[in-house]
């Protein structure tokens, strides 16, 4: 199959589906790859670079749209591009089956297939695909770039001889992945951050990222984000209002806000209200993720950055991946490339579009003339919810030394009721046996007592050589063979001469390999 | 010479083969301790052979020389990773010549009785007054070898224990012989390692084994050589039933198991020569085997019982299912990530003796800690095929065996790590043996890499493997999985590390 990628139409993005790194990775999968020319020249890959891998460079788009079997894209297609979308082509790219409906109903009725980028089930097998999880990471690290370019203080406290610089502080709103990549990318320019979720059972990912986790008082059963796929969900009244609280309460001291708040499918929901904005230090920086469904704030103005009367500013880019063109291509290119892995199961550059599979029947929103959103829930869920765990029975000194007691009364129980059946046995066998048996017997029972009492001593990496010693010794029975040796009956000297040269191969052998193995040990 | 001198050297050998073995309680004592044993079984063989055994003394020395001659190049040929092999041949040797004595013991009870019917003596002795008393006259014991003197002096009801080991000896050898063989073909190879049983399958094990012992009670009762053979022939068959029946995984209990039955054959030799040294190192090396099959099945949180009845035993309920994927990755990616940690531990397993990968490995940890890096290596007490084989091949690849340590010492370490490498590992590191109670190794205590910060599996593909159980390890997030023969991989690897 051909996969080709053209260059992206969209104003400002910079993006490009496809690296000359990621294209020798395709091409290992059987596919040929083909690019319009200057494609990834914003991105930093020049045309050469692409030639250099085994591309195919063409001149135009329309020339691509013709020649490639897969489209892999960044941005939803425009007209012009839907209209080069033919049947039975595949296109990849990020693709809103909600907002672009009309587009998937197109592409469906020209009988093209399109996976959606966004539709990738969160699922731990998918991760490798997932775009919005990798544009995420970039977005939550250049968000904090954004916001400390704006930012006129340092974000570390220093003490300095012209000077004390308080640390600033930064306050990131909802953990998800882009929320844990600001907290991560804030910490270490030594900022004091603080997080907030929704979700309490991502504290402890927060913490784990070296930020402060901003607890709520609040009673209500908090919802477990494992249930709607790892994504928050809708709060209640109460829950929002007692977080709305917290928020006012921390606005204040905050110099740097990052939010990142969204629900799948759904308006952004106001966390940061305009009083807060108004509460806030002048010069206090806010960077609003959730720019492009709304804003989590209110006065943000999508892909404008806007200073409020008191001084704010409030950041509402909504392109940080394409700011960062090189790193977020080369990650989504990755991201396409798992999913073509995925494809091609054969390595032979065969597409099977499996309609079975999971993640490919979820992401996949036409196909076969049909529009195939929304996917069927899949079978596996994203996180398994964690099954509730009885923490073991701390016990009390008293319970501890009445288990200790218990346990050398069943110990010595049975160590004598052993050596009482022992014993019994023996007298046993004493009372009828000959007396020149039991004198061996004796020797006997008193060598396996001393096996025991010696072997537990031999210390487990030595286990090998004392099997091969064992072995070795064990090959005493040669004494047995070369006391009958000289027997005056043929068959026995003949049965004998075999097991000497046996026991003797064993002695020696045994020696020996022990002797090797044990000069191997050595101390560094 | 008299036998006061034989008895006062196996004295000496007896306690010299103690000490050969409490010895190896550490690595430096062990090099000694071999000394021991091997003077000890000098001693042995010598008192021996100027005491009752002075028969024919260049023909002894000719064939233990020859047996010298055939061990030397079997132990200075053998590959480290064909340890288990080689030790499990040996067994059979062994068995085998405790069954031949056996048979000789035999032959001379039917020997000494027609020597004394010719002379006017009846083996066994009359009873007189209750007591069974044997009196022969010396000019008629004089023709018989040490052995069959011991035999002529002997009473009925000592005769009939006498049989009694004999058949024991003859039994446990018959079985050590076959069984050591199917295991030594199992574990070079050269017969499938799958658990496999004859239709009726314990209850074969179990019917041979009555059998066997009523053919005992005839052979007790006529002293013919037809029960003793059919006998034999019976053990043969459960030891090569037995063993046949038991998967590979189980193998190093199987090896051990071996190792204790054949010095219990050799104990019951002892008895029936009337041999005390026979006795005593018999019994030591049966306790010994004994033992290390204990440790074993401990370690595997299995019951002895389960595992001599052969293959895992059906879970109790439905395996958890495993989510996920295994994400591959190639060399430069384990590379950098070893680079860039601080700590390393390796756990080697089988896998790593199949492809040879010891001396890469070995390269990779020197790599490693000359760039300061700690490189420590974490043994499960089950890993290989052989009680301690990881530590014998990390010793022949010279890893400091102060690095190399026990599943206990470094379990509670693998949180501070930043990369575990699991080289041909599987069962030993399943997180399935804490987390799901209905996994075949459920309670299994296993080394838990997987709390590292990075895991990489060295693994041949994605198979579940030896035991064919589903690792969910390899599914993890912090799992990466590094395809491909060990010994591939590794030799990729290790012009990457700096």
């Amino acid at each position: 199959m051909k996969i080709g990628t053209p260059k992206e139409i969209f104003e400002g993005e910079r993006r490009v589906a496809m690296t000359p790194e990621s294209a020798a990775a395709l091409q290992k999968l059987g596919h040929e790859c083909v690019v319009e020319t200057g494609a990834g020249a914003e991105a930093g890959f020049a045309d050469a670079d692409y030639k250099a891998a085994g591309v195919e460079v063409v001149k135009t788009a329309a020339a691509l749209w013709k020649a490639a079997d897969v489209v892999a894209k960044v941005r939803v297609p425009d007209a012009t591009e839907m209209k080069r979308l033919r049947e039975d082509q595949t296109l990849i790219s990020f693709f809103s089956p909600v907002a672009d409906e009309d587009k998937m109903q197109a592409a469906a009725k020209k009988g093209a297939t399109v996976i959606a980028m966004e539709m990738i089930p969160r699922i731990s097998r998918a991760q490798k695909m997932d775009a919005l999880s990798s544009m995420a990471n970039i977005a939550g690290y250049r968000a904090v770039i954004e916001a400390g370019n704006n930012f006129g203080r340092f974000f570390t406290g220093q003490i300095t001889a012209a000077g004390k610089v308080p640390p600033a502080k930064v306050l990131v709103v909802g953990a998800g992945v882009a929320g844990l990549a600001a907290i991560g990318t804030s910490t270490s320019l030594g900022a004091i951050t603080y997080a907030f979720d929704v979700r309490p059972e991502v504290a402890e990912q927060v913490e784990s990222m070296g930020a402060e986790f901003v607890y709520l008082d609040f009673e209500e059963e908090q919802q477990d984000g494992a249930s709607s796929g790892g994504y928050a969900s809708v709060s209640s009244p109460e829950f929002r209002e007692a977080q709305l609280a917290k928020f006012r309460e921390l606005a204040p001291e905050m110099d740097i806000v990052i939010t990142t708040a969204l629900i799948p499918n759904r308006e952004a929901p106001e966390l940061w209200t305009e009083d807060m904005v108004k509460a806030m230090k002048p010069g206090s920086v806010i960077v609003d993720l959730a720019a492009e469904k709304g804003g989590n704030c209110k006065l943000t103005v999508a892909d404008e950055k806007i200073v409020t009367e008191n001084g704010v500013t409030i950041i509402g880019y909504t392109d940080f991946p394409s700011r960062m063109a090189t790193q977020s291509s080369s990650l989504y290119a990755t991201n396409i490339r798992h999913l073509m892995a995925d494809l091609t199961p054969e390595k032979d550059g065969v597409i099977n579009h499996d309609m079975e599979d999971d993640v490919i029947r979820g992401a996949t929103i036409a196909h076969a003339k049909d529009v195939t959103f929304p996917p069927p829930p899949p079978k596996v869920a994203a996180i398994a919810a964690a099954p509730k765990k009885d923490a073991p029975k701390e016990l009390t000194a008293e319970e501890k030394k009445a288990k200790e007691l218990a346990d050398f009364k069943a110990q010595t129980k049975n160590q004598v009721t052993l050596l009482a059946i022992g014993g019994a046995l023996v007298l046993l066998a004493g009372l009828y046996t000959p007396a020149s048996f039991m004198q061996h017997f004796i020797v006997f029972v008193l060598s396996v007592f001393i096996g025991f009492q010696v072997i537990w001593g031999v210390a487990h990496s030595l286990h090998t050589p004392l099997m091969a010693v064992t072995n070795a010794i064990s090959s005493i029975v040669i004494l047995g063979a070369l006391i009958q040796i000289g027997s005056s009956s043929g068959v026995i000297t003949f049965l004998s001469i075999f097991a000497v040269f046996m026991a003797a191969i064993n002695i020696f052998g045994g020696f020996l390999v022990t002797r090797r193995m044990l000069a191997m040990f050595q101390k560094s | 010479m008299e036998l006061g001198f034989t008895t006062a050297a196996y004295a000496v050998a007896a306690v010299l083969f103690i000490l050969s073995l409490g010895g190896l309680s550490g690595q430096e004592s062990a090099k000694r301790a071999v000394w021991y044993g091997i003077a000890g079984m000098f001693i042995a063989v010598v008192a021996t052979l100027v005491g009752p055994g002075a028969g024919l003394w260049l023909l002894s020395l000719v064939l233990i020389a020859g047996g010298a001659l055939v061990g030397y190049q079997l132990a200075t040929k053998v590959e480290m990773t064909q340890m288990p092999e080689l030790v499990a041949g040996m067994h059979a040797l062994v068995g085998l010549a405790a069954v031949f004595i056996g048979f000789n013991a035999h032959i001379m009870i039917g020997y000494v009785d027609n020597h004394l019917a010719e002379n006017g003596a009846v083996l066994g002795g009359a009873l007189v007054d209750g007591q069974w008393v044997q009196s022969v006259e010396k000019s008629v014991l004089e023709p018989l070898s040490s052995f069959g003197q011991l035999i002529a002096k002997k009473t009925t009801v000592e005769i009939t224990i006498l049989k009694i080991e004999l058949v024991l000896g003859v039994w446990i050898g018959a079985v050590t012989f076959t069984g050591s063989y199917v295991a030594w073909g199992k574990l070079s190879g050269k017969v499938d390692s799958a658990a496999t049983k004859l239709p009726g399958g314990h209850m074969l094990n179990a019917a041979a084994a009555g059998a066997s012992l009523i053919l005992a009670i005839i052979y007790f009762a006529s002293g013919g050589l037809i029960p003793l053979v059919l006998l034999t022939l019976l053990a043969l068959f459960i030891g090569w039933h037995l063993i046949m029946g038991i998967g590979g995984a189980d193998m190093p209990v199987v090896v051990s198991m071996l190792n204790s039955y054949s010095g219990w054959a050799a104990a019951a030799i002892g008895f029936s020569l009337g041999n005390d040294l026979l006795i005593v190192v018999g019994a030591l090396v049966g306790s010994s085997g004994a033992i290390l099959s204990y440790i074993m099945c401990k370690a595997m949180n299995r019951s002895f019982i389960s595992v001599i009845l052969g293959g895992f035993g059906g879970p109790a309920g439905e395996q958890m299912a495993v989510e996920g994927e295994q994400v591959a990755i190639e060399a430069d990616g384990v590379a950098t990530a070893l680079n860039e940690a601080e700590s390393v531990i390796i756990i080697p397993g089988y896998g790593m003796a199949v492809a040879q990968a010891q001396q890469g490995v070995a390269e990779l940890t020197r790599k490693l800690r000359a760039a300061g890096k700690e490189v420590r290596f974490a043994i499960h007490p089950v890993a290989g095929r052989l009680p301690g084989h990881m530590n014998v091949l990390l010793a022949e690849a010279k890893v400091p065996y102060d690095i190399v340590l026990e599943m206990d010492e470094i379990n509670d370490d693998f949180p501070d790590t930043d990369v575990a490498i699991v080289i041909g590992s599987n069962d030993i590191v399943n997180p399935a043996a804490q987390d799901d109670p209905n996994s075949p190794i459920a309670g299994m205590p296993v080394l838990e890499c997987w709390k590292a910060k990075q895991v990489f599996v060295s693994k041949r593909g994605q198979g579940t493997g030896y035991s064919g159980i589903e690792n969910p390890l390899f599914f993890k997030e912090n799992t990466r999985m590094f395809y491909g023969d060990a010994k591939a991989s590794i030799d990729k690897l290790l012009p990457m590390v700096e």
